[in-house]
């Protein structure tokens, strides 16, 4: 099997994987076994067996739903984080594009100084100020990311708005929303698709970094990064408990940079060498 | 343009990046709602307790005269004065860093010595058994997140097999654990940036020449490719460097190090909003001036960069 085969392979199964995780997500109190925060204190570190396919925990849950449903927290922060970034980072990306020289420069020197900060950092400064949670994640989380866009739209807008088909619709009168939505924004869209599914990644990553350390989704909802952190407390005890958790963060992260790897490709044949 | 002139100009950035992200952390504690001495007073204290606390804080000034005193305060490298231990936050810092920093090198040296020896085999024997190493590596380096890499060789190597020690920082071989979790991830990305430039670097006409000329295969890859394909490497593994004091403060909350990131961590829940400010701007300004002195680096190397 050559090299693309077996890119071709991989990427299937991370599209089918990237599925799955979103049909367990959805559908987790139908497939989860048990109730993820029922406690059965009797089973407490029961390893592995038929009852508890992956073991349970120090509060005798069981750790495969706890996966299942962790499944929600990491999808609900890899969509609305990524959205926000998007958002914003279009909107700020498409300004300097379009903009004075002067704005532009301004716009783009606050990006430059929000990436000059290392993400974690970022992400547990913004959520300290803000409080712990779920929700002041995903905007961490999306600010964070705000200016990987803002930079690939302001210069993908550069290219776009002097090609002559935007000039032409200019000269025509065409107002600049107009444009920006029926000409600038369609032609750039499948660079953002691509980082936006790279972002996706990063933010299930940040996501489950902040709940190690406390700081993002809040006990007793299940949250891969909870659940590695309570694991971490028990390893003699109870070592399953750092593995499943940790594979199915691994495996979801995997997927979706295989998958935006991939259509970077495809978008730009240049990269496969 | 020489190179004192975009030495100059990159200086200036830097000062002008570290003005911007000193004044977003200011305004960001000022705007938020919520006043930073009723959190550090608690919900008993009395009006003239967090009328003191506020005083100590310094929130009692209006928001023009506390951001000139912090700006004052920074240019004399003045960070202030944490609230739980009463220590200097300079102090403090100066405490934590080492151990925080000798991390850092360690996972960017065992990195570099994973990453550009493979990077450059995926190259130079593309497809071959070294590509597909090398491609599995840095898929793997990008998914696994560096804590749990840091969990799982705990659980290996400290529980099932007690080679290192679980906890404790007063020997190097505490530090060699959280420095591959440290740097397995780096390395990834390094990989694949060593990777991409040395077979760009091959494909490129020079190389041809020396083949034309019956230059050996190992001279070329090694004397001629390698020396250019390297100075993107250096700008990345420079970058990669200051990543890695941001990532350490996760790593170091899983080894139980008591380095800087611990200490950061610990202000956060401490709610310590001098410690929390000062950490911040004391790690912005060292990411930014690594990526400063690399890109001095990298423009020595490259002149063309000055450019552009």
């Amino acid at each position: 099997m050559n090299r693309s085969n077996i890119r071709n392979w991989i990427f299937k199964f991370a599209v089918l994987f990237i599925l799955l995780l979103g049909v367990t997500a959805i559908a987790a109190p139908l497939i989860a076994p048990y109730n993820p925060t029922d406690q059965e204190i009797s089973n407490r570190f029961s390893a592995p067996d038929v009852h508890h396919v992956l073991g349970t925990d120090n509060f005798g849950r069981d750790l495969l739903s706890r996966i299942i449903f962790g499944s929600r927290s990491a999808l609900i922060v890899g969509i609305v984080s990524t959205s926000i970034a998007v958002l914003i980072g279009m909107t700020i990306g498409l300004w300097a594009g379009l903009a004075s020289k002067l704005t532009d420069n301004i716009l783009m020197l606050l990006m430059d100084s929000l990436l000059s900060f290392p993400t974690i950092l970022l992400a547990i400064t913004v959520v300290s100020f803000f409080g712990y949670g779920l929700v002041q994640v995903m905007v961490a989380i999306g600010v964070i990311y705000s200016p990987v866009f803002a930079r690939i739209v302001r210069a993908e807008t550069l290219i776009i708005k002097t090609e002559s088909y935007v000039e032409a619709s200019r000269s025509l009168g065409t107002p600049v929303l107009k444009r920006v939505f029926i000409h600038i924004i369609p032609n750039l869209l499948a660079k953002v698709i691509v980082q936006s599914t790279i972002t996706f990644a990063l933010a299930i990553v940040i996501e489950a970094s902040l709940s190690y350390l406390g700081l993002g989704t809040q006990p007793p909802t299940p949250s891969w990064g909870l659940m590695l952190k309570d694991a971490k407390d028990y390893l003699i005890q109870a070592p399953w408990m750092a593995v499943y958790p940790g594979l199915a963060l691994a495996f979801s992260v995997f997927s979706f940079n295989i998958i935006g790897d991939t259509l970077s490709e495809r978008l730009n044949p240049r990269v496969l060498k | 343009m020489n190179l004192l002139l975009f030495v100059l100009k990159r200086f200036l950035r830097l000062l002008l990046t570290i003005l911007i992200i000193s004044t977003i952390i200011f305004f960001v504690i000022r705007v938020i709602p919520g006043d930073p001495a009723l959190v550090v007073a608690g919900i008993d204290a009395s009006d003239e307790e967090i009328q003191a606390i506020r005083a100590k804080l310094g929130t009692d000034a209006p928001v023009t005269v506390q951001y000139a005193r912090w700006m004052r305060d920074l240019v004399r490298l003045d960070l202030g004065t944490s609230l739980t231990s009463g220590q200097s936050v300079k102090a403090l810092i100066r405490q934590r860093f080492p151990l925080t920093f000798t991390l850092a090198v360690l996972g960017i040296i065992l990195g570099v010595i994973i990453a550009i020896p493979l990077g450059v085999l995926s190259a130079v024997h593309r497809w071959s058994l070294w590509d597909y190493l090398g491609m599995v590596y840095s898929q793997a380096g990008m998914a696994i997140p560096s804590f749990w890499l840091g969990i799982i060789l705990l659980l290996l190597f400290s529980v099932k097999f007690p080679i290192f020690p679980l906890f404790g920082s007063d020997s190097l071989k505490n530090l060699v654990l959280p420095a591959i979790a440290l740097g397995f991830a780096r390395a990834a990305v390094i990989l694949r940036l060593t990777r991409a430039s040395m077979v760009d670097e091959l494909s490129k006409e020079y190389i041809i020449t020396a083949r034309a000329k019956g230059l050996t295969e190992k001279m070329i890859n090694y004397k001629h490719a390698l020396k250019n394909a390297l100075i993107p490497v250096v700008t990345v593994t420079g970058i990669q460097f200051g990543y890695m004091l941001g990532g350490a403060i996760i790593i170091e909350q899983v080894f139980s190090l008591p380095g800087l990131g611990r200490l950061f961590l610990y202000a956060i829940y401490q709610r310590d909003f001098p410690l929390i400010q000062g950490g911040v701007v004391f790690i912005a300004v060292i990411f930014s001036l690594t990526n400063f002195i690399v890109d001095i680096f990298y423009s020595v190397l490259n002149p063309k960069i000055r450019i552009s």
